[in-house]
């Protein structure tokens, strides 16, 4: 009975608390004195080094402005939950940053502010961004709902120390990779060839759309119906996950690395030889104590006779949520960011592609680095489907290629029909 | 209210039993509003509200949800949703597609889980509340032990289970492999098939103390009386464990039972914070596959039908406990 008591006295404050929190962002509509929820994505290389790079910044533009930023970084394990259940409660952020693989996906929710040609223009209009990257920015024909900020594309990461010792030339085909890492795959020294983030859903989508364009599938057909099991795709998957179940040049233990910073980690010990990572890597690789000259960067290599695709076009972009009180101020945030000397900051510092026109990639000194970017992007990148079951695409397709890897980790052999399978069940997993 | 009730109590049943039944009519109806006759109500009002918030309305929402086909499409506009009616249902009980074959095997794992977590932590309580029952000394510095793991944080305590069965560097492999020597090979324990043993070695590690903290309540209100007339009708000390401890104690261990069945089928912190929101296929928990088909495919619909059938299992669970403890209680 006192325990009934004290539960009910619990749940009644509980309720209250609630009842508070709810009404509590209500009554900041004073002009003058207007502060903005900016939840970021996790950029760098831990979620404090993401603030100790924006709080300059967001200090700046409340010294123009007037307008004081609440800013929040989000682990994108996270933000994805997070921004959907915001959408849903309408309760959220002002502005957020979203992955670009989920801008079509959050434009199908209406959650977000769609930037008509008017918004556009308060923002520098379509022309100010780097075309590949603007085409990121929602389903083609509608009005946008999110705007780029940061670009990336993936590229292979090579150790040069180990690659010179071994004697070994960077590899230009996949079948080069493969043997390459075998020569340096040594399990008694806890050598290995390559580092995978083998229980990243969203990486594991990512290698496997850029592995299937190399084997010529397609995720997606030209209606937007899912083709998973199309034989470029089941190839593609397969040829990711024979690095682990065939070739063993992976630590089966990075089956278990649920974060990519945990791949970075090892390939900054010297604990393996290649590494498959975004623009971005170079800064989370500085964070984990390598310096840039000790690797070289070469476009991820596909088979011989395949397609040369590399990367798919990744990045960041950000958003104004739709039941912003301020839009004026949020709207004034985004051009903010998305200024010429913000895009040049904040590209360097995290290393990535500016994704405006005005600005050149300056996040190295090393010229050769970022031509190989420069080259991946205009050359050997291909945009993601811009369909709104991509989000679906990647809980699926990622999730499925994850449990592949385990599989291949605790001893089982992967077959073509188990991958076919898994994809074929990834598929009808799919909403209709 | 107040028009209508001294109404209906002129229309001629002031003979209903009011609080004092001598008291001529006029007095009764102006009674109606008195204090003393409403305060019960009126203090039930604010259980009955919070009552209604927390459970009934999110559950009949959650019901609603069930029939409608809630995706991304709908999600910031329920009310444009598309009704489904039995729709969803029809694809989470399908066998034959992916979805429902899938379900199946979840709640397969899901049973074998509860079967062996609640079978092992009672048993374990049971035993510990024994032992201790004939202890001495020590016996509360033993007790607070035992209750450590109930009283830790639950998310503080599956994470460094977490750390503790990591393949590399974990804590577990170190001692069956480096100091025991006992497999070459480092096993995997958050992946794979072992991935089982492990969520219901840690579902038990959190389960035990409280099966233990209600035996051992149970026993103390034994009377020694009891133990003493059976002693000198010659009764072993096993045969008083049997039929005096275990008899007496018959009420509270099924409900124990029931409650540790109900908490583990639907045991979700354990496995997430264990495997994440994509569980290897050996521990596909019930809740996280909930989860995973609503949050992580966006289908809120399908997802809420799975927690319907989920809910309506456990009444069924539920239900029949309480039809067999009626018996029980009825046979005693």
């Amino acid at each position: 009975m006192k325990f009934r008591g004290l539960a009910a006295g619990v749940s009644a404050l509980l309720v209250v608390a609630g009842l508070a929190a709810c009404g509590g962002g209500d009554d900041s509509g004073s002009e003058g004195d207007v502060t903005l929820t900016y939840w970021a994505s996790n950029q760098g290389a831990s979620l404090d080094n993401d603030k100790e790079i924006l709080t300059p910044e967001l200090e700046k533009f409340t010294q123009q402005t007037g307008i004081k930023i609440n800013l929040e970084v989000v682990p994108w394990s996270d933000l994805t939950n997070r921004t959907l259940s915001a959408a849903v409660s309408g309760q959220g952020p002002d502005v957020l940053n979203i992955g670009n693989t989920n801008a079509v996906t959050f434009q199908a929710t209406g959650g977000f502010y769609p930037f008509d040609d008017a918004a556009l223009a308060k923002i520098g209009g379509k022309d100010h961004f780097v075309d590949s990257a603007f085409a990121t920015a929602g389903a083609p024909g509608k009005p946008p709902t999110s705007i780029p900020i940061y670009s990336q594309v993936y590229a292979l990461y090579y150790n040069k120390k180990m690659f010179s010792d071994a004697g070994l030339q960077p590899p230009q085909t996949w079948e080069d990779l493969v043997s390459d890492a075998q020569k340096l795959t040594d399990p008694a020294k806890k050598k290995w060839g390559v580092v995978i983030p083998g229980a990243t859903v969203n990486a594991s989508m990512h290698f496997s759309f850029i592995f299937g364009q190399q084997n010529g599938g397609d995720a997606f057909d030209a209606s937007g119906k899912p083709t998973f099991t199309t034989p470029g795709m089941v190839a593609g998957v397969k040829q990711y996950v024979d690095l682990m179940s065939r070739y063993h040049v992976v630590n089966p233990s990075a089956a278990q690395y649920s974060d990519s910073a945990q791949a970075a980690g090892d390939f900054a010990r010297g604990d393996a030889a290649m590494y498959f990572a975004q623009t971005s890597g170079i800064n989370v690789l500085k964070q984990n104590g390598m310096d840039p000259e000790q690797y070289g960067i070469v476009p991820i290599p596909a088979p011989s006779g395949g397609n040369d695709i590399g990367s798919f076009v990744a990045g960041t972009n950000i958003s104004i949520f739709k039941n912003t009180k301020h839009l004026d101020a949020a709207l004034q945030f985004v051009k903010f960011m998305t200024s010429d000397a913000e895009q040049a900051t904040l590209n360097k510092a995290y290393t990535s592609l500016p994704a405006v026109k005005g600005v050149s990639a300056s996040f190295t000194d090393d010229q050769q680095k970022l031509d190989t970017f420069t080259d991946i992007l205009a050359n050997r990148a291909k945009p993601l489907p811009l369909v709104a079951g991509v989000q679906a695409f990647q809980a699926n397709v990622g999730g499925a290629v994850v449990s592949l890897i385990a599989k291949a980790a605790t001893g089982a052999q992967v077959s073509e029909a188990d991958v076919r399978n898994a994809l074929d069940q990834a598929q009808q997993k799919m909403p209709a | 209210m107040a028009t209508t009730l001294p109404g209906r109590a002129a229309a001629g049943k002031t003979s209903r039993g009011g609080p004092d039944p001598a008291t001529p009519p006029t007095k009764a109806r102006r009674k109606w509003l008195s204090w003393k006759r409403s305060t019960p109500y009126l203090l039930l009002v604010p259980a009955a509200v919070l009552e209604l918030l927390i459970h009934v309305i999110p559950m009949v929402v959650g019901l609603w949800m069930s029939f409608i086909e809630l995706t991304q499409y709908y999600i910031t506009n329920w009310s444009e949703a598309p009704w489904k009616g039995l729709g969803n249902f029809t694809v989470a009980l399908d066998f034959s597609g992916p979805l429902g074959r899938q379900l199946l095997r979840s709640f397969g794992v899901t049973l074998g889980f509860t079967v062996l977590t609640v079978g092992i932590s009672f048993g374990l309580g049971l035993c510990a509340a024994l032992a201790l029952q004939r202890f001495g000394r020590g016996r509360g510095f033993i007790r607070t032990l035992f209750l450590t793991p109930y009283a830790l944080p639950a998310y503080a305590g599956i994470i460094t289970w977490k750390f503790m069965l990591q393949r590399d560097n974990g804590l577990v492999n170190q001692l069956i492999t480096n100091d025991l020597h006992l497999t070459g090979n480092r096993p995997f324990w958050l992946i794979g098939s072992n991935a089982f043993v492990s969520v219901v070695v840690v579902a038990i590690w959190q389960q035990w103390p409280f099966a233990f903290l209600m035996t051992m309540a149970g026993m103390q209100v034994i009377p020694d009386e009891v133990y003493q007339a059976s002693s000198i009708d010659g009764a072993s000390t096993w045969q008083q464990i049997r039929h005096v401890t275990l008899g007496m104690m018959k009420p509270i261990n099924s409900v124990l039972l029931l409650l540790l069945f109900l908490w583990t089928f639907r045991e979700f912190n354990t496995p997430f914070v264990l495997f994440g929101p994509t569980p290897p296929a050996s521990a596909d928990l019930l809740t996280i596959h909930i989860y995973s088909s609503s949050f992580i495919n966006w289908n809120f619909g399908l997802g809420s039908a799975m927690s319907a059938l989920l809910m309506l299992f456990l009444i069924l669970v539920a239900g029949g406990w309480a039809l067999w403890n009626r018996r029980i209680s009825r046979d005693a």
